[in-house]
């Protein structure tokens, strides 16, 4: 390979690593950002999306190129080069792509720990004093995203979904709601439970969805961090009114959450 | 008896053109059988997807009821997979070719053969026929209980019963392929002397064997659940629902291989052809193959990243998935490497083919990316996953099936299609499809669920460029339909060899006769010799 050559393929390369990079920083594919997980997403994405894009526009230059180079001139039949294979070559596509597979799995590991999502699962122990396992003694509990054991959330929230709604309770204040509200900047928990089917509790601008299944209570923990009213959206097929199985939740800044608690709080029941 | 000439083998086999409607045990004809019926499936699925895309073009839910909706978005996924593409790309492609790639006159059990062909017919006319008598299945082609114990139980036990055939079948035809591949090959055809179409073909038929069972088993259990009313997916009765997403997934997600790994196949034997190279790299591509099995078997719980699988399982599934992604580049770049320094023919089967390089990259990106639980969470169950497997069932396979049929076409037939009609056909197929998927994956990432009849307003505008899509993909199949049904009677001829191509199917007449030579089975050591030997 002459060095013209060599250089211009470096030259090329570092091109399309700077336009992954360019792509990955400055096309902004997602939604806003209202949890504290959406940042530490938005990094992952920003991260994978720059990689396909070195990835994708890296062989669609290489194809167009060759099709185009080492197209047949009319009326030629003869055979092109014999090569049958370049063993180091070949050992360098291997490696590259492994990797980088291993730098994706291990950058996705570090930024699902700081999702909180590396959490023991339906054990007994680490999820002692959860509201949901202490019904009933034996009663599993699975932990979605951030359910860390030892956190003590700030607000509790009981979740039922049945088709097609999804009911939240306050088992503090006994509000009863179909909207989900919630505090800014405080840790919320949610203890999910299906009535009849399976449904998914799916928020966009929190990058966050768990499953919510018949018979598998759930644990679901997260920080709202921006003010608004965003929707709560089942991702489960769960029947004929799936598409219309969505609410919203309403983040409130401190005061007018603790100002929609009183307003809602029913009265005590007097016998 | 398969590898000696029977002196009346050809008064054994119907002749006329009536042969492709009977019980024919030549693979040649039993290959056109499941292509022409799988063609047909596959008109049932797309309209099914126009109907699909016809809803979606507004927000609101108003074109289709709501049952039906849900019977569509059913139907549509089951009719793609179990009787259009894993037909085609195994039964079609697989028996036609194989017999020749192993230098056999037939496949190992040419009976098995047609009565696998001949249980697909009545399993698609239970599927479909189950939508006029009392419903069709509602649950989506996964069919998750409890929601599958829940709607109406006719449709979804028809379902299941159409689906244990077509599985069924499958199993029957991925023991044929491994018994002929092993067993039928030419004396002194080495393993590694075949056709990567014949390495895909074993792949995917250990795939098909090792799998499909296990679905077969979860349904029957679906189907006690749902009839006499036991509990084994069923919360309510001590089930437990994730089971079934396990058991399910066991096969699906190989399934996704047997769709795909046959394509990979069909696609090294059309690129060195009218690249006029060897194929690049054929040691690796064969243990890619080889990985892409072992590795296809382990990654299943990748579907259920949101189901609270506990996370050292969802760790495991996350790297073992990754790592698909390396045998899966070494073929892509082995491809690319075919291309390269060749002299590259840019006719309606490259131009596929090279589509699909392009397709399976974008899908193959997307689906490392869904493979990190963190991401998966986010866009799981959106039509971003909805992209994603159409660019890699869509723009992979399929794409490799219009390639095979402009390239064996000539085999078939005799007759050449016409190209610039070919060319027409991929402009379509090849806008139209990124039109139609493209702006999906924005749309999962934005908040839209998957199987929804209704979404937020905010989704119009790409819903309706994806409508659009669908709509030109519908017409890109017309040029298509006319070209093949044209060409058998008019197109041009083709003689015997028209891409003066080296592997052995193309080293007889065209048509080829029955028990494909007329003399001994050609020995073909290098069916990728171009550069290296003179066509024959």
């Amino acid at each position: 390979m002459s060095i013209r050559v060599s250089v211009l393929i470096a030259l090329l390369s570092v091109l399309l690593v700077l336009a992954g990079l360019w792509v990955g920083a400055n096309v902004d594919l997602l939604p806003l950002q209202a949890s504290t997980n959406a940042p530490v997403y938005d990094e992952l994405f920003q991260v994978l999306f720059s990689i396909g894009t070195m990835l994708f526009l890296g062989v669609l230059g290489l194809l167009i190129y060759t099709l185009v180079r080492f197209r047949r001139s009319s009326g030629d039949l003869g055979d092109g080069a014999a090569t049958e294979g370049n063993l180091p070559l070949e050992i360098v596509w291997t490696a590259i792509p492994a990797v980088v597979v291993l730098f994706v799995g291990l950058y996705s590991y570090n930024i699902y720990e700081r999702m909180g999502g590396m959490v023991p699962l339906s054990d007994h122990g680490a999820m002692h004093g959860m509201a949901v396992g202490e019904e009933n003694g034996n009663a599993k509990v699975w932990a979605g995203i951030g359910a860390a054991p030892g956190l003590s959330p700030a607000v509790s929230v009981d979740v039922t979904a049945m088709q097609f709604a999804f009911i939240f309770r306050y088992p503090e204040s006994n509000i009863v709601s179909g909207q989900l509200h919630v505090p800014e900047g405080q840790l919320v928990q949610l203890h999910m439970q299906a009535n009849d089917v399976i449904h998914a509790f799916w928020v966009p601008q929190f990058r966050l969805k768990q499953d919510i299944i018949p018979g598998q209570p759930t644990v679901l923990a997260f920080t709202a961090s921006r003010p608004g009213t965003y929707p709560i959206i089942c991702a489960e097929l769960c029947g004929l009114y799936h598409g219309a199985m969505h609410t919203s939740i309403v983040v409130h800044g401190r005061e007018s959450y603790e100002q929609w608690l009183t307003e809602n709080t029913p009265p005590p029941v007097t016998a | 008896m398969a590898n000696s000439i029977s002196p009346h083998a050809t008064h054994l086999q119907p002749q006329g053109w009536w042969r492709y409607f009977g019980f024919s045990i030549d693979h040649k004809v039993i290959g056109i059988q499941y292509l022409v019926t799988g063609f047909f499936f596959y008109l049932v699925g797309g309209v099914l997807a126009g109907m699909i895309r016809t809803e979606l073009a507004t927000p609101i839910s108003d074109y289709l009821s709501r049952e039906a909706y849900n019977e569509i978005l059913t139907m549509h996924g089951t009719v793609m997979i179990f009787l259009w593409i894993v037909p085609v790309v195994n039964g079609a492609f697989g028996n036609y070719l194989v017999p020749f790639y192993v230098g056999a006159r037939d496949m190992a059990f040419p009976r098995l053969n047609a009565v696998a062909f001949w249980m697909i017919p009545p399993a698609g006319i239970l599927l479909i026929g189950s939508y006029f008598i009392g419903g069709a299945a509602q649950s989506g082609w996964t069919a998750y209980p409890p929601l599958s114990l829940t709607t109406p139980a006719t449709g979804q036990v028809v379902w299941i019963l159409s689906v244990l055939l077509l599985g069924g079948s499958s199993i029957l035809g991925g023991i044929n392929f491994i018994a002929t591949i092993l067993k039928l090959r030419r004396p002194g055809l080495k393993l590694m002397q075949l056709p990567m179409y014949c390495w895909a073909m074993l792949g995917t038929s250990i795939l098909v064997v090792l799998s499909t069972p296990v679905l077969a088993g979860t349904l029957i259990l679906l189907a006690f659940d749902i009839v006499a009313h036991t509990g084994f997916f069923n919360p309510v009765q001590g089930g437990n629902a994730v089971v079934y997403q396990h058991l399910f997934w066991f096969y699906s997600h190989p399934a996704v291989y047997i769709m795909v790994l046959p394509a990979f196949g069909l696609v090294s034997e059309i690129l060195p052809v009218h690249a006029r190279k060897p194929l690049f790299g054929y040691t690796t591509m064969v243990y890619s193959i080889l990985a892409i099995v072992f590795l296809g078997l382990i990654v299943w719980a990748h579907h259920m990243f949101t189901s609270g699988t506990p996370p050292w399982m969802r760790l495991f599934f996350t790297i073992a998935t990754s790592f698909i992604a390396v045998p899966t580049g070494i073929k892509f770049f082995n491809w690319l490497a075919t291309l390269w320094g060749g002299k590259i023919a840019l006719n309606s089967a490259m131009l596929f083919s090279c589509a699909f390089i392009l397709n399976f990259v974008l899908g193959g990106i997307t689906g490392v990316a869904l493979a990190q639980v963190p991401f998966d969470i986010h866009v799981h169950d959106t039509y971003f996953v909805v992209a994603h497997f159409h660019y890699i069932v869509y723009g992979g396979t399929v794409f490799v099936i219009f390639a095979s049929v402009y390239h064996w076409y000539p085999k078939f037939t005799g007759r050449l299609l016409n190209e610039p009609l070919g060319t027409l056909h991929f402009v379509l197929t090849f806008i139209g499809f990124n039109l139609c998927f493209g702006p999906q994956h924005w749309l999962g990432i934005n908040g839209m669920p998957r199987r929804v009849s209704e979404y937020d307003p905010q989704f119009t505008l790409m819903n309706q460029v994806s409508s659009a899509g669908a709509l030109l993909m519908a017409i890109s199949t017309l040029p298509f339909l006319f070209n093949v049904i044209y060409s058998a009677f008019r197109g041009e001829l083709a003689g015997d060899n028209p891409w003066r191509a080296l592997t052995p199917e193309w080293l007889t007449s065209s048509p080829p006769p029955v028990e494909n030579w007329h003399g001994p089975a050609p020995h073909v050591e290098h069916p990728y010799g171009y550069g290296m030997v003179d066509p024959a």
